[in-house]
């Protein structure tokens, strides 16, 4: 019988159960959603790397003969080891101007390749020895339309070659393909090439050799050990320093961008649930205040406190159990539309989305327990409500003056105003936990789309504040000075400035970092690094600076001596002072005199490269002139960078606008109609002895919609701080090697919020506006309060 | 008004409240409606303050058809020519008495002061007494002063001593007299304990939806004079 009771009374506040329904449907959602697509990215990863054995440890070297093989699966603690032939070429595809470069791998010739072996999307493998099929990454054959059987030109070691496509592939190596040194991946500029080891190894004069080598750990061996002998035994061989798994590019890359989604999940969840748990509180508080006399009534006719405590109970729990299902529902779909987001940024062959159990029943746990958390007075004060009392009803509010009105102001108040002001002030507790309410809502959105202004920032700090050039262009070798005049010769090229670029492995103590040391040119306008207060570092004739993230890495300050490991030639081991630390949002570099950084490499003027100023009318000669040029090795366009930056990441800001857009929607529409319904069911009485008396529909409506259009006013700029703060929260949270994300949020950003709420609460205002419209007012008559 | 009758329909359920009554009411009169509960009384104030409107019939004041009148011209009628008193004062929490009258002045066409409406009533020292302050009767006059205040050409009461002791009640009913004596203010009010009818002009009796019987006072009592 009380279950039917339950039932009506549910039915009765509809309304209200669907919003606070919709809001933990938001919260078991965007938990399911990021849990969900973190997991199955994980597994994804993980089986991937297994079915596709993705090696332990890498290493690059000069060269080395074959033999060498035997020695190194010696070293105790290998389990397989391959070597191959991998080199950087240039590519001509047809119809797109702009330079492209690739990373050409090997694939032995007989047998199966051991390690990191690549999926073959579309096509074949590679026929033994042809030396003019290749595989081609597939992000981008997509990008540029190619096929198994189209062909296209690449300079492979300064000589032109047509290559035919035989196949487009994926491999664990290159999730993330993105050119060293590039902050995203760029499909249309960068290729990952697979050749036979034979075809490439002739082009390379490394026949019977090779210069990569990748290898699996057997059980239990650490990587630290296996580098350091195997650094020792490829020495020898020009070795510029074997590094683990966690310093692959890829691999990185996809570590930070886990990482990221882990503190999102931490997050947004709980803010949801916090919102839920306060919403179910409000409506259960009220609910049992309006049926004071029903519990009194059941409690005399001789039900238990638990009888009427579990009836309550049940009511919260339809509630939780409806928003769990329909956030386990829409989480899951989410979750494969934001893995399927992801897959077009990440390379799998294949997305594993399931849905653990575990993930499910930890959202419904959870939400179950902060639900009754929430409600846990109310249902405890229903219950133990002696039968007598209850029988009374509530003791009237006590109102006073508002401090508005107690200022002075009052006597410009007109009597409505003053209702509105009073009852905000009558449930100060209330009126905050409406305002905290809907303030989570904009800050949820500010929170959750900011990332997009820090972006915007970072970029334009980046390229094109810091660098002006239109094009760098990179030798392959470290070159005389004057490979930069044929540079400047060339038609179109205005301005020229060098820079050195020595890849280093870092050292304070026992910590090290592997990255470069850029030597620029002092008074350069080209590429001039900023601090973080957008001022150009000012190189000092000796020594090195570091940016602060690289410092705390190393746990260095400036005065310390930074020992560098030269990952290149014959590798000098030397010490350098670091003479100060700069903060920067992109990258982690070290930072030299050009001069100095020659001095330190105890060589003549070497360069790596230039940057380039380029007349716009002749870039396209220029391009192509470059790829023709044999000690070119490659060239970024800046512009195309920053364009590319932005194609890349535009689907999943947008994505997770959208979401925020509608959660953060939901939760102010939640927070305000729920508050409106309950207001409304306490003060139609007064509201339509208003009408009685003459006040027009309009009117009262004033007075009504007022009081919430004031909460949902103070609560935005609180709202905003919030956000302000959530943001700064993630901002710190998700910061890594790649990127530190600045605390920029954009005047957009914050209108978007804003009126998010606004819309949603003018949305539940409306919806009460009908009610009040349709105020019964002669029913309100005939009851006693 | 004429013919009137109201109907309210329950799913299956219909009720007859009003059976076609036909009634004038004169201007500056004191009119008691009687009646036992469920006899219609309410429904028949409540049409004649354009609260609801009627089935069938009309409902004629100064030459206006209530009956055929829009939401928006009901709730014009309301604002400035009737006063409301109800059984259970309806005043709002959140406002002082001075301000629970000012509600209405501020909104009316030629009002009193507050203050001078609920010194009528004999609240002129609590004006800044909230509702939760007071006790019932007190509530019931600060409602008489806020329906008087506005100058109304027609003070309808429903009940307005029905949840007061006699004492207390008598003072309400001081309260309207007075008004009704000095404002020359239209009075109805509705009652179902025939004692009160001793104070009015013109007493109505209503029984099942019609009029039954219509008694002229010749001598007014003084609502002092009244015992129940
Ligand atoms: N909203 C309503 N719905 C259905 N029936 C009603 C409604 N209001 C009043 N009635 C019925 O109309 C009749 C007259 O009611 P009412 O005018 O309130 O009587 P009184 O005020 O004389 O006690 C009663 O039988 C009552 O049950
Ligand atoms: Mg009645």
């Amino acid at each position: 019988m009380l279950d039917r009771k339950l039932l009506r009374d549910l039915w009765k506040m509809k309304g209200q159960a669907l919003a606070i329904v919709l809001v933990i449907v938001s919260g078991v959602a965007t938990y399911v959603m990021l849990i969900g697509t973190m997991d199955s990215l994980n597994m994804t990863r993980d089986r991937f790397y297994r079915d596709h054995r993705f090696a332990d440890v890498f290493a690059q070297l000069k060269r080395a003969p074959d033999s060498v093989k035997a020695q190194i699966a010696e070293i105790p603690g290998i389990g397989t080891a391959e070597t191959r032939v991998a080199a950087d070429v240039k590519l001509d595809i047809k119809g797109f101007p702009e330079p492209v470069t690739a990373r050409i791998v090997s694939l032995p010739d007989v047998g199966q390749p051991l390690l990191n072996t690549p999926y073959i999307r579309k096509g074949r493998m590679l026929e033994p020895y042809r030396s003019d099929e290749v595989l081609v990454s597939e992000a981008f054959a997509e990008a540029h339309r190619l096929s198994p059987g189209d062909t296209f030109g690449a300079v492979i070691n300064g000589r032109w070659k047509t290559l035919v496509i035989v196949g487009t592939a994926l491999s664990p190596e290159f999730v993330l393909q993105s050119r060293p040194g590039a902050i995203s991946p760029d499909y249309k500029r960068y290729a990952i090439l697979w050749m036979g080891r034979d075809g490439l190894g002739t082009a390379y004069n490394m026949k019977g050799a090779f210069n990569d080598v990748i290898l699996t750990l057997s059980r239990g061996a650490r990587a630290e050990d296996v580098i350091l002998r195997l650094d020792s035994l490829l020495d020898r061989y020009g070795g510029l320093g074997a590094y683990a798994r966690k310093e692959q590019i890829s691999h990185r890359f996809l570590s930070e961008e886990f990482k990221q989604l882990q503190r999102s999940a931490d997050i947004f969840p709980a803010i949801f649930i916090a919102v839920s748990a306060f919403l179910l509180n409000v409506v259960v508080s009220r609910t049992v205040g309006i049926q004071r006399d029903q519990i009194a009534i059941l409690k005399a006719f001789g039900y238990s406190n638990l009888g009427v405590g579990v009836h309550y109970t049940k009511m919260v729990l339809v509630i939780v159990v409806a928003g769990i299902a329909g956030g386990l529902a829409a989480g899951t779909r989410l979750g494969e539309a934001l893995g399927g987001v992801y897959m077009a940024f990440y390379r799998f062959p294949y997305l594993v989305f399931e849905l653990r159990p575990g993930v499910a029943l930890t959202a419904a746990g959870i939400t179950t327990a902060a639900a009754l958390a929430g409600t846990f007075f109310s249902v405890h004060r229903a219950a133990t409500l002696p039968p007598a009392e209850a029988m009374r009803p509530e003791p009237p509010a006590l109102y006073r003056r508002s401090i508005v009105e107690r200022l002075g102001i009052g006597r410009l108040l007109a009597q409505p105003t003053r209702m509105i002001l009073r009852n905000i002030g009558k449930r100060p507790a209330r009126s905050l936990l409406m305002i905290a309410g809907v303030a989570l809502s904009c800050a949820i959105m500010i929170a959750a789309t900011f990332s997009k202004d820090a972006v915007d920032f970072m970029v334009d700090v980046q390229f094109t504040r810091s660098q002006k050039e239109d094009l760098t262009v990179t030798f392959t070798d470290p070159t005389s000075k004057k490979a930069v005049y044929e540079l400047m010769g060339l038609r179109g090229v205005t301005h020229a400035e060098v820079f050195r670029s020595v890849p280093a492995r870092l050292r304070f103590g026992h910590r090290s970092y592997r990255t470069s040391i850029q030597g620029i040119e002092p008074g350069g306008s080209l590429n001039t690094p900023l601090d973080s207060s957008l001022r150009p570092i000012s190189l000092p004739e000796d020594g090195i600076v570091l940016n602060d993230y690289l410092g705390a890495i190393l746990g260095i300050r400036p005065g310390d001596m930074l020992t560098v490991e030269v990952l290149e030639g014959n590798r000098p081991v030397r010490q350098v002072p670091v003479v100060g630390l700069v903060k920067q949002y992109i990258g982690l570099q070290g930072y030299m005199d050009i001069h100095a950084l020659n001095r330190l490499m105890k060589e003549g003027g070497a360069i790596s490269g230039a940057y380039l100023s380029v007349d716009p009318r002749y870039r396209a000669e220029v391009y192509k002139t470059l790829v023709e040029m044999p000690r070119v090795a490659g060239a970024v366009v800046r512009k195309e960078e920053i364009r590319n930056f932005y194609d890349t990441q535009a689907e999943a800001l947008l994505f997770f606008t959208f979401i925020a857009t509608i959660l953060g929607g939901t939760i102010a529409f939640g927070v305000v109609y729920n508050s409106a319904r309950i207001a409304l069911s306490e003060r139609s009485r007064e509201l339509a002895s208003l009408r009685v008396l003459g006040y027009t529909r309009a009117e009262i409506s004033y007075i009504f919609l007022g009081e919430l259009g004031l909460i949902t006013i103070a609560s935005i700029p609180l709202g905003m701080l919030m956000g302000r703060e959530i943001a700064s929260y993630i901002a710190r949270a998700i910061s890594s090697e790649l990127f530190r994300v600045p605390m920029v949020i954009g005047g957009a950003t914050y209108s978007l919020a804003a009126a998010v709420v606004v819309v949603s609460a003018c949305f539940s205002g409306l919806i009460v506006r009908h009610r009040l419209d349709h105020l019964d007012l002669v029913a309100v008559l005939k009851a006693r309060e | 008004m004429k013919g009137l009758a109201k109907l309210y329909r329950m799913g299956e359920v219909e009720v007859h409240a009003l059976r076609g009554v036909d009634l004038d009411l004169f201007a500056g009169e004191l009119v008691v409606l009687l009646g036992p509960s469920g006899s219609g009384k309410s429904t028949l104030l409540n049409i004649l303050g354009g609260l609801d409107t009627a089935s069938a019939g009309e409902v004629v004041y100064r030459e206006k058809d209530l009956t055929r009148a829009a939401e928006r011209e009901l709730t014009e009628y309301r604002r400035h020519h009737v006063g409301f008193v109800f059984q259970f004062y309806n005043l709002i929490p959140s406002l002082t008495a001075q301000e629970n009258v000012a509600v209405v002045t501020d909104i009316a066409k030629r009002p009193m002061k507050p203050e001078d409406a609920l010194s009528l009533v004999g609240l002129g020292e609590r004006l800044t007494h909230f509702p939760a302050q007071m006790s019932g009767g007190e509530q019931q006059r600060v409602a008489i002063a806020r329906a008087i205040a506005k100058n109304p050409d027609v003070l309808l009461c429903d009940e307005p001593t029905g949840a007061l002791d006699s004492t207390t009640g008598i003072k309400v009913l001081e309260a309207l007299e007075r008004a009704n004596r000095e404002l020359a203010t239209t009075t109805v009010i509705i009652t179902h304990n025939a004692d009160i009818a001793g104070i009015a002009d013109r007493v109505i009796h209503l029984s099942d939806g019609r009029i039954s019987e219509v008694s002229v006072n010749d001598v007014k009592k003084r609502p002092g004079d009244l015992h129940w």
